[in-house]
């Protein structure tokens, strides 16, 4: 089957400091995939690249089959490419329904319409109050998002994504900054994602990673080390030595 | 507020502005010509609300459109003997789009202060050519000359500025009907988003740069038809149209006002332009002094402007009722 986010090569260097070695990487349609990796391993700067923040010094990206690898990022997201932010990247004075409304307005193509009141637009506030529902937010739809607790803002994060009926979705870290026991929620969240939506998540809580990957790859200093199964890895000795036996919450 | 959520319709506060206005008109007849200066100045600080106070473009050379808009009107009249107002209104509209289409494309590039001093950088350039190009523009000592021809043919600028009034009021509306249209649209909620977090908007498809553009062109439009008006009531443009005072004395008016919330504009030029007009009566050399006290202690005691201030006031008499005025 096509894979529908491909990368070739790709290789990103600052100077002499290289973060991104040749990586070759697959996201399958509907997979849930992670992406775990020590501190400084080049997981946010794979990401960028993805999303077209930062471009690569050589190597391909591939969306759907096509070659995206010098679209803007703007273009990324109209093709299909979702991405939430590590440290949340909100509307943060506008209400939590605003925010979503924001990301479908986009995807319908009304955003440049000036006319009609926004509110009178009822398919876009429709759509983003059934997502909200769905994601458990609905109480929430007009608080503005800074009087939200912050895990409550992580969710909007998601819901943001999810308006943009992306086929590729990035989680950056969708737990981080979240209190344990709210965590859960996240991942009941991320349970309930349409299956037909692939998902690259990229996450220090490797429980959070065992229970959600059915694939996982592991960087280490810009190159991929292994790919798996999470038996797979979880057995690595590899992955053992220069990961999860450094890290203190393996 | 913009936005999904809010109400679009039009409350009765909102009527209070034109009340005022008219109410000026039949009361006040000695004062038309200030009056006149200061719907201008609205208008003007309608345009500047729309890219500051809602797309968050900061800047410190929307003068560069008021004073290409006042010099097209001015010159159009004085030198070809196009003096239809509709027209000149036109070709002013005309002009300040171009110039904030070409410029937009170029300094939009860049943000904060580096947007900062590209703005007062086209603003003074075009201050030096109006100051050089004495044969079109009259130079330091102002284009004189320009005469007006009866609005549809009908109503004459008469001596006492009510017709000049009654233009700048009807024409502030129309300007006023279209920003409030234009900032309770997707549309506005969209600039907002842009003010609000631009990385996100990015990430979310909008193509940012190009928005900005766009809405950068519509308030230079304004800003052009605002010079216009204001070439066309004093029948004389000068040097003062344009460069850093005006723009400065602009955004001193928003901020006194309170930006980003529509009626700032409205307040704001009101403040400064009668306490300019009475300070200058009574401290003729001492006058910016007061607007400096001014500007000082609203900056200071009323964050969010005069009407941030009022804002607070209200939620402080009535807490009971809070719930419907975060809602607005």
């Amino acid at each position: 089957m096509a894979s529908v986010l491909e990368t070739q090569k790709l290789c990103k260097s600052f100077g002499a400091l290289t973060v991104a070695e040749n990586i070759d990487f697959r996201l399958e349609p509907g997979a849930r995939h992670a992406l775990i990796g020590p501190n400084g391993a080049g997981k946010t700067t794979f990401v960028n690249m993805l999303t077209g923040r930062i471009a690569p010094s050589s190597g391909r990206i591939l969306l759907g089959g096509e070659d995206i690898t010098k679209a803007h990022q703007a273009a990324r997201v109209r093709r299909g490419l979702g991405r939430t932010f590590q440290v949340t990247t909100l509307f943060r004075s506008l209400p939590v329904l605003d925010n979503v409304a924001l990301a479908i307005a986009e995807r319908h193509g009304v955003a440049v319409r000036m006319w009609k009141p926004a509110s009178k637009h009822s398919a876009i506030a429709d759509e983003a109050m059934q997502l909200l529902a769905t994601l458990g937010l609905a109480d929430d739809a007009r608080t503005p998002v800074h009087d939200l607790p912050y895990g409550r803002q992580r969710l909007v994060e998601i819901a943001i994504a999810l308006g943009l009926k992306p086929k590729v979705l990035l989680l950056d870290e969708p737990a981080a900054g979240v209190p344990s026991q709210d965590s859960g929620r996240i991942l009941e969240v991320l349970g309930t994602l349409p299956g037909g939506i692939a998902i690259l998540i990229i996450e220090h809580d490797m429980d959070l990673v065992f229970r959600f990957a059915q694939r996982i790859t592991v960087l280490v200093q810009g190159q991929v080390l292994v790919e798996g199964t999470p038996e797979q890895i979880a057995a690595d000795r590899r992955v053992r030595a220069v990961y999860l036996g450094e890290a203190t919450h393996a | 507020m913009s936005g999904y959520t809010s109400d679009p319709r039009i409350r009765w506060t909102e009527w209070l502005p034109w009340l005022a206005a008219l109410a000026f008109f039949f009361t006040l007849p000695e004062y038309l010509s200030l009056g006149a200066r200061i719907l201008i100045y609205i208008l003007f600080a309608l345009s500047l609300d729309l890219i500051l106070g809602y797309a968050g473009i900061i800047t410190l050379g929307h003068s560069a459109f008021f004073g290409l808009g006042a010099y097209t009107a001015g010159v159009l009249s004085a030198k070809y003997g196009l003096t239809d107002p509709f027209l000149q209104l036109l070709a002013a509209a005309a002009s300040a789009a171009l110039l904030g289409l070409a410029t937009g494309a170029v300094i939009l590039r860049t943000k904060a202060l580096t947007l900062l001093m590209l703005t007062l950088a086209i603003t003074s350039i075009l201050l030096e050519v109006a100051n050089k190009a004495t044969w079109l523009t009259g130079g330091a000592d102002g284009l004189s000359g320009v005469t007006m021809a009866p609005i549809l043919g009908l109503f004459k600028f008469d001596l006492f500025g009510k017709t000049a009034f009654i233009y700048c009021l009807i024409a502030l509306f129309i300007g006023w009907l279209f920003v409030r249209r234009l900032i309770y649209s997707p549309f506005g909620a969209m600039l907002t988003g842009i003010r609000e977090n631009t990385v996100r908007m990015h990430a979310v498809g909008a193509p940012v740069y190009w928005r900005l553009v766009l809405v950068y062109t519509i308030s230079a439009t304004m800003a052009g038809i605002a010079g216009a008006l204001l070439t066309q009531v004093n029948q004389f443009v000068g040097l003062n149209v344009l460069g850093l005072e005006p723009s400065g004395d602009l955004l001193v008016m928003l901020i006194l006002g309170g930006v980003g919330r529509l009626y700032g504009a409205f307040v704001g030029p009101v403040v400064y332009l009668v306490a300019q007009d009475y300070l200058a009566k009574q401290y003729p050399e001492y006058w910016y002094f007061g607007i400096g006290v001014l500007l000082i202690v609203v900056v200071l005691f009323a964050r969010g402007g005069i009407l941030g201030l009022v804002d607070r006031w209200l939620a402080f008499l009535r807490p009971r009722s809070s719930a419907r005025a975060s809602a607005r």
